[in-house]
């Protein structure tokens, strides 16, 4: 079976198995290397092996929910979607989200996923209490902080490469409503778009999109988004009466590939040109409901078809503190200059994150994407160096390209990640067309 | 205003309980029947959880056709709508070749669901309200090599629904026929199904839960059935039995 991550490159001939109970996973472990996929929503090849790929939906229960404590107790299959749709009706929200809700749990949890709120909450990790994963041997172990603390501390962020995630205990927050309060403010450039993050370290939510075509005295010209979740007191009567009642989705759908050169350096700057003056113009408060501000592309059914057959591929750095200013230059400089735009570029501090092997650290990062060409993959092997060159690091989740020697350069904590998937026989039982790229 | 209960026969398979799921969302009860109901425990908390709904399991084994009444009299609240997704699709060499094989097949499609069904019918009768939903097939709508034991069965399914909604249509009680088509299920794991042509369980679940609101007699799950189907059931004897489908 062809298969490919969401950006639709690379593209594997997997051979793909959907057992529904542990004991069908335990032989498929005793018969070779494989790697757990969940809904094919990681970008790259993460999820992808010719010889053994498990589609993890058919173990999609919930098991149990404590209303005290907001912790869901869940089988790995089940999408975020799902459990907005069951929780969120009664008071409770994801403490840690990506920007799509159609993520199985184990794969957030195998990407430590982050979302807008990083510099409050933390990561994935921040909501996990506990894991059970299986190993080599088909056996199958919970760990958490305090049991197993090392297996914990590797499977969040490990991208599936420890063992296959079963089940997991999920920390849900208490919300009053649906609703959002967003502030939009508008950066004319980069200096001004970081001293606005520096400046809401206390807000809940912040990102920003950023005009990534913008250059010279515009260079990082952004709008900056905060939000919170709405309170009774911020809805009106109607709303106030029904607060977990959002109005329903219209949805959209790209309904074929579009073709390469739809998108180029004239239409994506016209794009983000229309967009950042439609933002400056509409700066302040708005209400926004849950759906349209954590998930605004899931409204729109195969938006990865826009980058057309070739698909397209993300690239995603974070750069230490004090290396982010001039590296966010360096960075926007190159793409500017290489004209090779993206519609979807986006600027996020994260906050201080002490992790065995996942992505985030205290800093910022950048995270664009680009339709597959010659020239966009050269482009950013030159922004993979820049990265290095200011000692940032990569998102795997979002990976398709980079090479084993950008990847051992950028992490530290690689040779530790590699001794731990070595001993026990982790590296012989899990592998996926990423850790192969990537000498994982 | 509380919704009535749906049970579930047959609430290990995948469209049984994709149909609970949806049912569950409107805000129904949900009791599953089948065989084995301690392991369906997961399955029932899990309903629980995601719609905030009771559900309940129920040990049922649809064969034992001597103890259905008192299965009935058991459950805890009369269901207002039952949905039967028993089937087993067997293997058709092994109908060919042994008759008690072939036997099961007919008796698990056909008899024991007329049977069970049968008596929800006169007790909703009784009641004067009530929605009977019978899970039937496309391989019952025209004979075929590849599978007439199980088609047969079926087809002596989907005629059992037809007579009893015409029996019931004046008492309050409705019956409708679904015919699903190919469905992504673990009965159809390993087939290969046009994609085009194949439902999602969620699919089937949705599409029923609006028959049953619109009170339709017959749906296929996706309409590109009724088509096919048709064509497949004009198609002249001489030459229907030539071909190989």
């Amino acid at each position: 079976m062809i298969l490919s991550g969401w950006g639709r490159f690379p593209r594997v001939d997997c051979r793909v198995t959907r057992p529904r109970t542990e004991a069908e996973l335990q032989a498929l472990v005793a018969e070779g290397a494989l790697i757990a996929r969940g809904n094919g929503r990681s970008y790259g090849d993460a999820a992808l092996s010719a010889q053994g790929t498990v589609d993890m939906r058919g173990f999609s229960r919930m098991l149990s929910f404590d209303a005290a404590t907001g912790q869901l107790v869940a089988e790995a299959g089940v999408l975020l979607s799902d459990i907005i749709a069951a929780f969120l009706p009664r008071g409770w929200f994801p403490l840690v989200t990506p920007g799509t809700k159609f993520v199985t749990l184990g794969g957030m949890i195998a990407a430590d996923v982050h979302g807008k709120n990083h510099h409050k909450d933390g990561s994935m990790a921040a909501s996990v209490d506990w894991v059970e994963v299986m190993d080599g041997d088909g056996v199958v172990q919970r760990a958490s902080a305090t049991q197993n603390a090392e297996l914990f501390g590797y499977t969040i962020g490990g991208m599936g490469l420890t063992g296959i995630i079963l089940r997991a205990a999920l920390r849900l927050r208490p919300v009053q409503s649906g609703w959002i309060v967003q502030e939009t403010l508008p950066a004319p450039d980069l200096a001004r778009a970081m001293a606005l993050f520096e400046a809401s370290g206390n807000a809940t939510y912040s990102v920003a999109w950023i005009d990534c075509l913008a250059s010279g005295d515009s260079l990082g010209r952004s709008l900056v988004m905060l939000g919170e979740h709405a309170a009774p007191a911020d809805l009106d009567n109607r709303r106030r009466a029904r607060p977990f009642v959002t109005p329903p989705k219209r949805r959209l759908s790209v309904p074929f590939d579009a073709p390469g050169f739809a998108l180029n350096r004239y239409s994506v700057g016209a794009f983000n040109a229309l967009y950042w003056r439609r933002g400056r113009r509409a700066a302040g408060r708005s209400l926004v409901d849950w759906d349209s501000y954590f998930y605004p592309l899931d409204g729109i059914g195969h938006w990865n078809r826009i980058y057309g057959r070739k698909g397209f591929a993300q690239f995603q750095c974070v750069l230490p503190l004090a290396a982010s200013e001039p590296g966010l230059r360096a960075l926007l400089a190159e793409i500017a200059a290489s004209g090779q735009g993206s519609f979807l570029a986006v600027l996020k501090r994260f906050g201080a994150q002490d992790s065995r092997f996942s992505f985030p650290m205290e800093g910022y990062t950048l995270a664009l994407d680009f339709p597959v060409t010659p020239a966009t993959l050269a482009l950013m092997d030159r922004l993979d160096a820049v990265t290095l060159d200011h000692g940032g690091r990569f998102y795997l989740a979002k990976d398709a390209r980079m090479s084993a020697a950008t990847l051992h350069r950028a992490d530290p904590r690689l040779p530790a990640f590699l001794a731990m998937r070595a001993a026990e026989g982790r590296a012989r039982s899990f592998a996926s067309a990423l850790s192969e790229r990537l000498d994982l | 205003m509380t919704l009535p209960p749906v049970l579930i026969l047959g609430g290990r398979s995948d469209i049984g309980l994709a149909c609970a799921h949806a049912f569950a969302a409107k805000g129904h009860p949900v009791q599953l029947a089948a065989r084995n109901a301690a392991a369906l425990q997961p399955e029932a908390t899990d309903l629980g959880l995601r719609h905030a709904v009771p559900v309940s399991t129920h040990e049922f084994d649809v064969l034992d056709t001597a103890g259905h009444a008192a299965f009935l009299d058991a459950l805890p609240a009369a269901p207002g709508i039952v949905v039967c997704a028993i089937g087993m699709m067997g293997a058709q060499e092994a109908s060919e070749i042994d008759f008690a094989a072939a036997a099961q097949v007919m008796r698990s499609n056909f008899e024991a669901p007329a049977a069970i069904l049968g008596l929800v019918a006169n007790r909703m009768e009784a009641l004067g309200s009530g929605t009977i939903v019978g899970i039937s097939s496309v391989a019952g709508d025209r004979g075929r090599a590849t599978n007439y034991v199980y088609g047969s069965a079926k087809a002596g399914f989907t005629a059992f629904l037809s007579g009893l909604r015409n029996r019931l249509a004046q008492t309050g009680v409705h019956v409708v026929t679904v015919k699903p088509g190919f469905v992504a299920t673990r009965m159809t794991a390993g087939m290969d199904l046009p994609a085009r042509l194949t439902a999602q369980p969620e699919e089937l679940g949705a599409a029923v839960v609006t028959a049953v609101i619109r009170k339709r007699n017959v749906i296929y799950v996706r309409p590109v059935w009724a088509l096919v189907m048709a064509i497949i059931r004009t198609i002249p004897e001489p030459v229907f039995k030539r071909l190989k489908l």
